[in-house]
């Protein structure tokens, strides 16, 4: 920090005639940590004209012809230096490579000089960028901008920004001060800082960072758990979205379907198609497209559902293994329909804008939209659901024949046209799962084919006819799939779940919740 | 249904082995090149791996035709029997790998400085071969006692096997598996000391799978016309009534399923040095439900169907993604869909109902 005081001096005696010569020609030709001090030397100015040179550098048009530092733009060349335009453009130009270090430095200088800018905004999010990490060789702009800023927001960010930089090095006193300002914090980055200094040499130093480590770290622990279960309910109600038609399809009408996932893309593709149409003609109401994909992806799912019914499934009642393959076939061949129409590369499916975005509920967790939107739209098809199932015709149709079949026969209900609307249903819910998909991930043809298994492991583990276990069994996958991941990586948490399931299922192959009865085969 | 083969059947056997034996070595590499009786490489090899398919087509069979258990696992059991090939393919490579270490490239690339424990012995063919017989039959042989034990069963058992194997293809993904990760085994050198490309070496290796296939047959055919052919029939067709005359139908499940992985095994390790790759892609899910559709094609429960089946969606395969690969899946798909709704005999018993239409 010392050894830059007097470069920063010089840089602001030099303040009046332009920008510091000698700094930007170390900038230009000097070694990388001449460079470095070079860059911080141009930012202690303030000057806006040190914004141009340094991005000018790190967009690769700054230029070197003899002596001269210049900086291109287009045909013509300027001083970089003065400003002023330099003709004849010189033919011996050698352009002036920033590393990455170099790049990283630049971001951080540009960040630094954005903090004096005149709009609140600007310098908002200019403390924000520092506060992230920057190099230290900023210190010196933080702290004049800490004197001159008023409003609370940027002061507390800018604070916390030259305490993580004082902590590395200087005199104890202020070290001392740091790291107790840092203590305070509950970021991410004072944690890495203080464990670091954990290490220090000095023991004051050592005894007072483990005292602010305990501090954030306890309320970096909360921050960490809420996200933690926040990601379990997201990816829960994402589980439950694409198993919640199969807990239809399979496990009341018992139809093994192996297509289900490929009718989760076709819902994915709907909303595409939606979105596009939006496009091209409603542009104004671009945001509210959603309002009709919801409806076109349960539309058009249901629709494909009850063909396949018609067309296949009924067929193959009451033989269960048959319907797998066959429907198996049907997926391959709805796969290679959408790669046909749509081409085989993945396609753009684009958030609405108050999708974008999120909340921060912790300093180091942010709850984007998207997913608090699927969690609530995941909740709301799981209400229409019951609301159908427990409080209509159909829905007391489907149970009927769901018990037996043969009786709601007999007592007049046509079971044939139940199945169908039934096995619609399914379908259009997983329609709706495509459309949820298609928010947060990709859509492409090989959509489905990542959540088949993920959702007959689902309505398995929750139990086969049982709809209020196929929504514990999603939250409990879906927390368990994610409180894993934490510890050990995503694939070895996917893989631990899905062996879980195994040997849950041989120990209770009805599942967390059976359908209560003493036949001997279920 | 308990003889074992009649004249018709032992003479095609015998017309089968003097072709695989005679007639196609001979064509492939006594006549010359340009010559139009002239077997090609592509041949061999396209033939040679549409026989491994054949044999797990019959392993399927026994346990799907015969035992009414549908496996979604016998694409797992078919790669595990290849990987452990695969890994003594890999150390025959020995020095002549890219990086010219003893170590293979894939573990050199992940800079590994010794082999892993499995890979213990693994340069030893007679160990590779145990491996390739003992890991998938292990498997099978305690999944299988947990699941049958705990009666597991019909579209449950299909769903908590297909979980397995795609466990089991998420775990081959990952490099810290020490078996490639997504590049799995390729490149390799010699087998047994014979260098994998030449035309000899590749004749060799048709032959051993034509006799490991014959084999197959003869076995399956022994244990379906055998008692344990006749229980596991009558389990497919009545479970509780087989166990209530008091047979305990988990052990004679579990001996087929056993069985039925090993054979996918020794396909799976026949074919990985005539096709040169092993990936995990060849665990992922699909693999095991086309599997499941050879046999349904061909007809359950006849043996020769699943083989015919096996030779007819793999022939058709070869020929569309060569000739129109964007039709292929929906000829794939049409199959599936034909065969369970107009063929529940497959191929096979469309033939019997012709013959029997005629007599």
């Amino acid at each position: 920090m010392r050894k830059l005081l007097p470069i920063v001096l010089l840089a602001l005696a030099g303040h009046a005639w332009g920008l510091d010569r000698a700094a930007v020609g170390k900038l230009a030709f000097g070694e990388s940590d001449e460079r470095s001090a070079a860059i911080a030397a141009l930012v202690a100015e303030g000057d806006p004209r040190a914004a141009e040179v340094l991005s000018a550098l790190a967009a690769g048009h700054m230029r070197t012809a003899g002596e001269r530092v210049l900086i291109a733009k287009g045909e013509s060349a300027a001083d970089a230096v003065t400003g002023e335009a330099v003709t004849p453009v010189p033919g011996d130009m050698e352009e002036v490579i920033a590393n990455n270090r170099l790049r990283g430095e630049i971001e951080g200088a540009l960040a630094a000089l954005k903090l004096f800018s005149g709009e609140r905004g600007v310098r908002l999010e200019a403390a924000k960028a520092l506060a992230g990490g920057a190099d230290a060789g900023v210190l010196p702009v933080v702290k004049r901008a800490l004197g001159k800023e008023k409003d609370a927001e940027i002061r507390a960010l800018l604070d916390l920004t030259a305490a993580s930089m004082e902590v590395a090095g200087g005199p104890q006193q202020t070290r001392l001060a740091a790291i107790a300002r840092l203590g305070e914090s509950s970021s991410a980055n004072s944690r890495t800082l203080l464990a670091a200094a954990l290490n220090d040499a000095d023991q004051d130093i050592r005894i007072a960072a483990e005292r602010s480590l305990r501090a954030v770290q306890g309320r970096l622990a909360w921050g960490e758990r809420a996200g933690l279960a926040f990601a379990g309910v997201s990816l829960g109600s994402i589980l439950l979205l694409a198993a919640l038609g199969l807990a239809i399809t399979y496990g009341l009408m018992g139809v093994i379907n192996m297509a289900h996932g490929e009718l989760i893309m076709i819902g994915a593709y709907a909303t595409y198609v939606v979105q596009n149409l939006f496009k091209a003609h409603l542009p104004g109401a671009f945001d509210w497209y959603l309002l009709a994909a919801v409806p076109a992806s349960f539309v058009v799912a249901a629709l494909v559902g009850m063909a396949l019914e018609r067309g296949v499934i009924r067929w193959l009642y009451g033989r269960p293994l048959e319907t797998l393959l066959a429907t198996w076939g049907i997926s391959l061949m709805l796969i290679q329909a959408v790669r046909t129409i749509f081409g085989a590369q993945n396609v753009q499916v684009e958030n609405p804008a108050f999708m974008s975005g999120g909340i921060e509920a912790f300093s180091n967790v942010v709850l984007p939209w998207n997913r608090i939107v699927i969690i609530c739209f995941a909740a709301a098809v799981l209400a229409a659901m019951w609301l159908l199932l427990t409080r209509t015709r159909l829905g007391l149709f489907v149970r009927g024949v769901t018990q037996n079949r043969d009786m709601a026969a007999c007592v007049g209900v046509p079971t044939a046209r139940v199945d169908t609307w039934a096995f619609g249903l399914g379908s259009g819910i997983a329609g709706l799962a495509g459309c949820a998909l298609s928010q947060i991930g990709n859509v492409g043809p090989d959509l489905g084919q990542g959540y088949i298994v993920d959702s007959f492991m689902v309505v398995v583990f929750g139990g086969v006819g049982q709809l209020a276990g196929t929504v514990y069994a999603a939250l409990v996958l879906g927390f368990a799939n994610k409180a894993l991941e934490s510890v050990s990586g995503a694939v070895i948490a996917k893989i631990a779940v899905l062996v879980f399931i195994i040997f849950f299922i041989q120990r209770r192959p009805q599942g967390l919740f059976a359908a209560k009865g003493r036949a001997l085969e279920a | 249904m308990n003889r074992f083969y009649g004249a018709g059947g032992w003479s095609a056997i015998a017309a089968f082995a003097a072709i695989a034996f005679l007639v196609f070595p001979l064509l492939s590499l006594a006549v010359p090149q340009g010559s139009a009786l002239h077997v090609s490489q592509y041949w061999v090899t396209l033939i040679g791996k549409i026989m491994c398919y054949a044999m797990v087509a019959i392993a399927m069979d026994l346990i799907w035709g015969y035992a009414g258990i549908l496996s979604l696992g016998h694409g797992l059991f078919f790669a595990l029997g290849g990987y452990a090939m695969g890994m003594y393919l890999m150390r025959q490579i020995g020095r002549e790998g890219q990086y010219q270490s003893e170590l293979p490239d894939f573990m050199v690339f992940l800079d590994w400085k010794e082999l892993p424990w499995h890979w213990w012995n693994t340069d030893q063919f007679w160990w590779a071969a145990l491996l390739v017989v003992l890991v998938p039959g292990l498997l099978a042989f305690v999944f299988g006692f947990f699941a049958f034990r705990s009666r597991v069963k019909g579209v449950y058992f299909s769903i908590i096997t297909q979980a397995l194997t795609f466990a089991a293809m998420l775990a081959f993904f990952r490099n810290a598996m020490g078996f490639g990760g997504n590049n799995g085994f390729t490149d390799f050198k010699r087998i047994l000391g014979f260098a994998v490309t030449t035309p000899q070496t590749r004749i060799g290796l048709f032959m051993a799978t034509a006799a490991a296939l014959l084999g197959t047959l003869l076995l399956a055919r022994w244990i379906v016309t055998s008692k344990l052919g006749r229980v596991l029939t009558a389990i497919r067709d009545a479970e509780a009534r087989v166990a209530f005359c008091g047979y305990n139908t988990v052990h004679y499940k579990l001996a087929v399923f056993t069985l039925s992985a090993v054979l996918c095994g020794i396909a799976g390790a026949l074919y990985v040095p005539q096709v040169g790759i092993i990936n995990p892609s060849e665990m992922s899910p699909a693999n095991s439900i086309e599997i499941a559709i050879w046999a349904a094609l061909g007809g359950r429960g006849t043996l020769v169907g699943p083989m015919l089946g096996a030779g007819v969606v793999n022939g058709a395969k070869s020929f569309f993604t060569q000739a129109f690969p964007e039709y292929w899946l929906y000829f794939l798909g049409l199959i599936f869909i034909l065969a369970t709704l107009y063929l529940p005999q497959g191929l096979g018993g469309l033939a019997r109902q012709w013959r029997q239409r005629r007599a």
